[in-house]
């Protein structure tokens, strides 16, 4: 995997097309009716500018459902995205404001700050064997409590370093900005993980069955604990890019991601019960999210109204490809 | 073992979820400026009543195994809707009082229907529907108002003799109606069933759907109970979306406090009720021993992190290390 993501998609195309999963096929198909009827209603809806636009907007999610995905890969799930990537991005911003030491560390913090909330995670669902729905509940909840405690309730009026304002909105290749490169990057590596590594291999392992995973030699506990880890850890860097594309954080601004992150991965086939899924259906997931949020603001519809279109789809799209076997 | 003992046995989730909250209430009145006086029991009743209400209803769908994450939505939108509808002459309050807890009903019947018949897995499935009904709740009420046909929330926020706080009689009177007869009904052993497992009770012929699908409906019923107190006690309809999560997770850590086993099959809505009393008085603790509020959220989430964790003591009792894998 020397080459990039986008180089490694089009060499690797014909066999994508011969064993295409339906659930990709159908997300694809239907970014292209939402960029078909956004067209409809917009005519600069198609330019090269918007639709760059929307990718940039898209990265943010990108990089906090790969942390899902692997989740979900495994079984489980994450509901501490919300404050995790709210203490990424308030622990970034506030070592920002400990001298030039603390501007050059404000990154590593903010995702480290992830990765402990991840691992606390991981220590409940693989050690002490904690449903995941409801540890990371938990987890959220402290973090939360962490934060509120921290800030006096109120957003912290540090901002964010000039780092994270260029990772977030910069452009290194004249044209594509800086935000979609990073996660055409995690999820190039995130693909070669998945492929091509024994670590991949086990996640989707235990995805099928746990127990039989670890019958064959698979420390399973391990690679659970590493995988919540590594979620926590996007969950805060997505946090440390939006602190950097809006300046400064907020202290409900990981709220309305929770529910994308879930939806983008699972809209992407892969199974909620782990085991089964692609990356490539990932990101078709997240850019089928983000072009619907996206229209759905050129509507001007108010936030009640997309919350219910929001939810109404993704219950939608489920009920086509994501039901489980009938019992028998 | 004696009948007794089997008993016992059954009911010790619940017995302890009553053991806690009566050992914090306790601490928690004693150190009350106040004391142990009818106010201060009414006060408590009436935060406690509430979650008291949405943990029922979370208890519900926990014992088929699932999980509720729209439950604290369905409490916002029957709160929205109640500061519409629960207005006017006695007779326009009680069709409104109808109708808000048809529409919880409702709302309850389509979770229950997309998870049973559209066989999507719960959690997906309630965030999703969460999502819709906070919307519907935010159209009802894009900004905090409306009102409430006052008596009637004075009369069921008061107290019964001056002595007893009526919301607990309120509390008893739905746990005798709801919970009594669906739990001793042959859907309610079927939700059990399918709980603990669903294969064996399909193979027994159980009706465990119709058991599911009436434990989803249910719950929505009962959230909506606890809107309607909700819009009781604050006279207002609001559609917070941080009210409506807090409630869904605190409803999660009364059903832990309360004995329901989250693996489904195991537990009862009275020590859901316990747990959510003992939860609340916790919480309130802070303040009879004049902490800053700013720490309230951190305690409550630490609270609710080991009381998850209690239930890693099982893995004591686990002999066979291949049971660590359900």
């Amino acid at each position: 995997m020397s080459e990039t993501t986008l180089g490694g998609l089009a060499g690797r195309m014909p066999k994508f097309i011969r064993r295409a999963d339906p659930a990709v096929l159908t997300a694809f198909a239907c970014i292209v009716i939402l960029l078909l009827l956004g067209s409809l209603y917009s005519r600069s809806f198609l330019s090269p500018e918007y639709l760059l636009q929307q990718l940039k907007v898209a990265s943010f999610l990108g990089v906090i459902a790969t942390g899902m995905m692997l989740v979900i890969l495994l079984g489980q799930i994450d509901l501490s995205v919300p404050w995790s990537v709210a203490a990424g991005a308030m622990m970034a911003c506030a070592a920002a404001a400990y001298g030039p030491a603390g501007v050059a560390l404000a990154i590593p913090f903010g995702v480290l700050c992830g990765v402990a909330v991840g691992i606390v995670n991981g220590i409940g669902v693989a050690y002490l064997r904690i449903p995941s729905m409801i540890i990371t509940l938990a987890t959220n909840a402290v973090a939360q409590g962490l934060m509120v405690v921290y800030t006096g309730g109120f957003s912290p009026q540090d901002s964010a370093t000039a780092a994270m304002r260029y990772l977030a909105t910069g452009f290194t290749i004249p044209g594509v900005p800086n935000a979609v490169i990073i996660w055409a990057l995690i999820g190039a590596a995130m693909v070669f993980v998945l492929t091509r590594t024994s670590f991949g291999r086990a996640v989707y392992g235990i995805g099928n069955r746990e127990r039989a995973a670890y019958l064959s030699g698979i420390d399973t506990r391990r690679i659970v604990m590493i995988a919540f880890a590594v979620s926590g850890g996007l969950s805060a860097f997505g946090g440390v890019l939006l602190a950097g594309y809006a300046s400064k954080a907020a202290q409900s601004m990981g709220d309305a991601y929770l529910l994308p992150s879930i939806a983008a991965v699972v809209l992407g086939g892969t199974s909620i019960l782990g085991g089964r899924g692609s990356y490539l259906g990932t990101v078709a997931g997240v850019i089928l999210i983000t072009l619907l949020q996206s229209i759905l603001s050129v509507m001007q519809m108010p936030e009640a109204g997309r919350q219910i279109i929001y939810g109404v789809v993704i219950v939608a799209m489920l009920l086509l490809y994501g039901r489980a076997p009938a019992s028998r | 073992m004696k009948d007794w003992r089997y008993l016992l046995a059954e009911q010790r989730g619940t017995l302890l979820a009553l053991g806690i909250f009566i050992v914090m209430f306790i601490i928690y009145t004693t150190n009350h400026p106040a004391g142990f006086t009818a106010n201060v029991v009414q006060t408590a009743a009436n935060k406690g009543v509430l979650l008291a209400f949405v943990a029922m209803a979370q208890t519900l769908v926990v014992i088929t195994a699932g999980i509720d994450l729209s439950v604290g939505m369905i409490l916002l939108l029957t709160n929205c809707l109640a500061s519409w509808l629960v207005v006017g002459t006695p007779l326009q309050t009680a069709l409104g009082v109808i109708a808000v807890l048809a529409a919880g009903l409702v709302c309850g019947a389509i979770n229950g229907a997309i998870v049973i018949y559209g066989r999507l897995q719960p959690i997906v499935a309630t965030i999703a529907t969460g999502a819709v009904y906070y919307g519907i709740g935010l159209l009802l009420r894009p900004f905090p108002g409306g009102s409430v046909n006052e008596d009637l929330a004075d009369a069921l926020t008061g107290k019964l003799f001056d002595v007893i706080p009526t919301s607990l009689v309120a509390l008893l009177v739905v746990v005798l109606v709801v919970w009594v007869p669906f739990s001793r009904s042959e859907f309610g052993r079927a939700a059990y069933a399918a709980g603990s497992s669903e294969t064996a009770a399909y193979m027994s012929g159980v009706p465990i759907r119709r058991g599911k699908f009436l434990a989803y409906a249910l719950a929505g019923l009962l959230a909506s109970v606890g809107g309607l107190f909700l819009t009781f006690f604050t006279y207002t309809g609001e559609a917070a979306y941080a009210s409506g999560n807090s409630y869904t997770l605190f409803s999660i850590a009364a059903v832990v406090l309360g004995g329901v086993s989250l693996f489904g099959g195991k537990g009862s809505a009275i020590g859901a009720i316990f747990g959510a009393l003992a939860f609340r008085t916790i919480g309130d603790l802070l303040f009879v021993f004049d902490f800053d509020p700013l720490w309230q959220p951190l305690f409550q989430g630490v609270i609710l992190l080991i009381a998850v964790s209690l239930g890693a003591f099982a893995l004591f009792r686990v002999r066979n290390r291949l049971e660590w894998f359900l």
